[in-house]
């Protein structure tokens, strides 16, 4: 509405317009001036989304800048041309951590949870479809309620499980549970529902195969768009999760990135501030190269879990 | 057939074993100890309900409930009426704005990088002496002393709460956008024939059949809202600085279990925040769905 006035007023400078008011209505709707209002109208918009473009990716930019100026330099002012101290900061920083150690931890927890949680959860949506054995649904119902519960609940309790089967400090505790996501297995379960058809399971029966061997050669590869879309957020949860390293794990060489940060906050490079930003600046570029190639397939992930139903 | 469905237990076994020992066990367990006055080493006792006795009265715990309410309560008001906006004029059939897929990208991209890592950068863009953003915002004269951001509990949250929109107003203008989207341009079209102009469109065609979208994303958000951790942990010193404004219930939840080992204390927290996000949730659907029934009262 703003663009609409302001067109308005720009409108006497540009054309002589007849100084009595009731001609004017005749000169308001000449197609040719919508249209420049229009675009009037959408260049404002541009530069506005624009504008909020480049608010979401400034703090890359200025981590990425300052990651190769050094200390001196940050301090004495902003700027955005980077520096030559990229080297410089690195050595810095590896005196402290090794980055790429943490990198591989993350990349570990995170790949095979990944893996775990597609396999197991498609595994038990396959059971959940297409045989009726007694307790099914209030499994099924039993599980869904669990779904509610957020992980916080039970954190002093796993504390302390992992405590009593001597795995604290391992990355099994971060691994293992992801063979049971109820969240996945309730998604994968609808659209196995939607797209598999009982009657080609039959069909492989009656040709001898083992019930074993129907789900990995004609369910599994079926199911495979719906195990996609939930493996991205898998990793994604996994790669970014804090709370459960942090409480899990006691031994820098086995600090996940996310931890690792932390502990970059409170340790001697937090004094060189090229260097933190360095630090940040390597945890970050690679899932932002990972996200230029893949956008397209999380958005489109994000929209399928949220309108699903 | 009989026979087969027996199958069935086979292959589900494995996710019950991992979940009754990872989930539900822990579920339990911490009950169990909320009602005790566990430490961390065996030999614990039985207290009864003086833990939650104890939660009702702690102002440390309230004060963290409303930090955590305010912190995301700002946070999801911005980042709603920005992607409802942007949704909005994206959708605008007249308009015709191309590049979407890449403004989305965009808009999304905060919401990839790990929580630990962004509060870092902001830790340190906010930073009063040789943060960016003071440097900036002098630079182009528009404040004239540095800004203390993270000192002052007021800015502190307010810094906590835009950050957050910044990381998670992408995340609902890709669900909003999906929703409208999939609304049939018929109502549009019928609104527009019956003389509707843009706002009336969108208050009266778009908004209620963006209901159930909306919905979710306001239970995910609080729900997600409700376990507000990493961000203030590590943007400060990790227990709540400036003057506990940063402390959340969870980061309480935290320091009470593994920094000062009061396990069955934070147990009750734990099943107290709980119970809060229940009853939060229950408050929204049954909102949601009441507003539904006026409204369709109103229609007959």
């Amino acid at each position: 509405m703003e663009q609409n006035a302001e067109t308005r007023r720009m409108l006497p400078d540009s054309e002589a317009q007849p100084k009595r008011k009731e001609d004017r209505p005749l000169k308001v709707a000449p197609p040719s001036k919508k249209k420049t209002n229009k675009r009037f109208a959408r260049g404002l918009i541009y530069t506005a989304l624009t504008l909020l473009a480049i608010v979401c990716f400034i703090p890359f930019l200025m981590m990425i800048v300052n990651a190769t100026r050094t200390n001196g330099e940050i301090m004495a002012g902003f700027s955005l041309l980077p520096g030559t101290a990229l080297a410089e900061n690195y050595a810095t920083l590896s005196e402290y951590i090794n980055i790429w150690n943490g990198f591989k931890n993350s990349l570990i927890i995170s790949v095979s949870v990944t893996v775990l949680s597609g396999y197991f959860s498609a595994l038990t949506a396959y059971g959940f479809t297409f045989y009726n054995f007694k307790g099914k649904n209030a499994m099924f119902i039993f599980m869904l309620v669990m779904m509610m519960v957020p992980a916080q609940l039970g954190l002093i309790g796993f504390y302390e499980i992992s405590k009593t089967l001597g795995i604290l400090d391992t990355f099994i505790p971060l691994i293992v549970p992801a063979i049971a996501t109820p969240f996945t297995v309730f998604f994968i379960r609808q659209y196995t529902q939607a797209t598999l058809h009982i009657s080609l399971i039959e069909a492989a029966r009656i040709d001898g195969a083992s019930e074993l061997r129907i789900f990995h050669t004609i369910a599994l590869p079926m199911m495979m768009p719906a195990i996609a879309t939930m493996s991205i957020f898998t990793f994604i949860g996994s790669w970014n999760n804090y709370l459960m390293p942090l409480v899990l794990l006691f031994s820098p060489e086995k600090y996940t990135l996310p931890v690792l940060m932390g502990f970059l906050k409170g340790s001697q490079v937090a004094e060189n501030l090229g260097s933190l930003y360095l630090g940040i600046a390597i945890s970050v570029v690679p899932i932002m190269i990972a996200f230029l190639f893949l956008s397209k397939y999380i958005v489109s992930s994000i929209s399928a879990g949220a309108v699903k139903e | 057939m009989k026979k087969l469905d027996r199958y069935g237990y086979l292959f589900i076994a494995p996710f019950w074993v991992v979940f009754l020992t990872f989930s539900i066990y822990p579920v339990l367990l911490t009950l169990y100890y909320s009602f005790t006055n566990y430490t961390g080493s065996p030999g614990e006792e039985v207290v009864g309900f003086a833990n939650y006795a104890r939660l009702l009265t702690d102002t440390y715990f309230i004060e963290a409930f409303f930090n955590t309410i305010k912190i995301w309560g700002i946070n999801f008001v911005l980042q709603i009426g920005v992607a409802l906006l942007l949704a909005l004029i994206f959708s605008d059939l007249r308009l015709k704005l191309k590049g979407l897929s890449f403004f989305r990208s965009f808009f999304y991209l905060p919401n990839l990088i790990t929580i630990s890592s962004v509060a870092l950068l902001f830790g340190i863009l906010l930073d009063w002496q040789h943060g960016s953003l003071n440097m900036v915002l002098m630079k182009i004269g528009l404040i004239s002393d540095p800004i203390n951001w993270l000192a002052e509990p007021v800015t502190a949250q307010l810094s906590v709460s835009l950050i957050l929109t910044w990381m998670w107003f992408g995340h609902s203008f890709i669900i909003v956008m999906a929703g409208v989207s999939g609304i049939s341009t018929d109502y549009f079209e019928a609104a527009h024939i019956d003389g509707a102009n843009r706002w009336q469109m969108f208050t009266k065609v778009t908004l209620p059949l963006l209901k159930p979208i909306l919905l979710y994303i306001m239970i995910t958000s609080l729900i997600g809202g409700l376990q507000l951790f990493d961000l203030p942990m590590l943007i400060t010193d990790g227990i709540g600085s400036p003057d506990g404004s940063l402390n959340t219930m969870v980061l309480y939840l935290y320091n009470q279990a593994f920094k000062y080992n009061n396990y069955g204390y934070a147990s009750a927290v734990a099943y107290g925040l709980f119970l809060i996000t229940l009853i939060f949730s229950a408050i929204v659907f049954k909102g949601m769905f009441r507003n539904e029934r006026t409204a369709q009262k109103k229609g007959a």
